[in-house]
């Protein structure tokens, strides 16, 4: 159980490393999936604890989530290369905020 | 059992990481794919084979579908084209096909063990997983669907092809001079 839990963190935090040193767009996607995949992992390790379908009920919902997610980001993803050319985040920061 | 959920753990660890190191993104979904993979293979070692189920035809099916599609379509080009050509030389699905053939002898083993004797945690099937899916949650399966609707929508709008995204008050503006 701790060690399936270890598995959740380990897979999360390299999701999180991703996200924050990959200045690819579509990396950061596939890093945000990892992470939501490590999440509904931890779900389902805690349902399996007690034995009961809630854990499964919240990664249903963590899967459709996930699955509206990608669709949107990936259309964002769509409009920037279209618009810049590029798949750089660093481009991207006309805005100065 | 336990055997079976170490491996996968290493092989799900190790595909995630190999994935987000990639430089090309096509190598990167194929260590995605692997890694959607084991995690299924934990998902049924922890007593959830209905949710193992749907890792793979959702995650590994229509997930990565997307990416995929996405990937090809912004590689496009001249350098594109070259690019094409190297991307599937052997050293770079090698791995992850032995990953992926690793994964298929521990599903054949899951399979050949007698049904319930295997898993370590007490099964939670389908039938309960529905039952409380469609009574108490009842709500929150109805705002999945709204939230679903809205994705659809909103990939649909953001897709679409405008080359001029001009201000609705400067496009009138445009028309009255025009004409």
């Amino acid at each position: 159980m701790e060690m399936a839990l270890l598995v959740a963190i380990i897979l999360f935090l390299i999701g999180l490393l991703g996200v924050l040193v990959r200045r690819n767009i579509l990396f950061m996607l596939i890093s945000i999936e990892v992470m939501l995949n490590a999440a509904g992992l931890a779900f389902i390790i805690a349902g399996a604890r007690w034995g009961n379908p809630d854990g499964q009920v919240m990664f249903i919902f963590i899967l459709a989530m996930a699955a509206a997610e990608v669709s949107v980001g990936l259309a964002l993803v769509m409009q920037m290369f279209r618009k810049l050319n590029t798949l750089d985040t660093n481009v991207a920061s006309e805005m100065k905020g | 059992m336990t055997t079976i959920f170490y491996i996968a753990s290493i092989i799900a660890i190790f595909a995630t990481a190999m994935a987000v190191s990639r430089k090309n993104g096509v190598h990167a979904l194929l260590y995605l794919i692997v890694s959607f993979l084991a995690v299924a293979v934990l998902f049924y070692t922890l007593g959830a084979p209905f949710i193992a189920a749907l890792e793979v035809i959702v995650y590994a099916g229509a997930i990565i579908v997307l990416l995929v599609f996405v990937t090809m379509m912004v590689n496009l080009g001249k350098e594109g084209v070259e690019k094409e050509s190297q991307l599937l030389h052997p050293t770079s699905w090698i791995l992850p096909v032995l990953l992926t053939l690793l994964l298929l002898g521990e599903f054949l083993y899951l399979l050949m063990l007698q049904p319930g004797t295997g898993l370590s945690y007490q099964e939670v099937g389908p039938k309960q997983v529905g039952l409380s899916l469609f009574t108490d949650y009842m709500i929150l399966v109805e705002m999945a669907a709204m939230l679903l609707m809205a994705g659809i929508i909103g990939a649909y709008h953001l897709s679409k092809s405008n080359s001029k995204t001009v201000h609705r008050y400067l496009r009138d503006e445009q028309n009255e001079t025009n004409g």
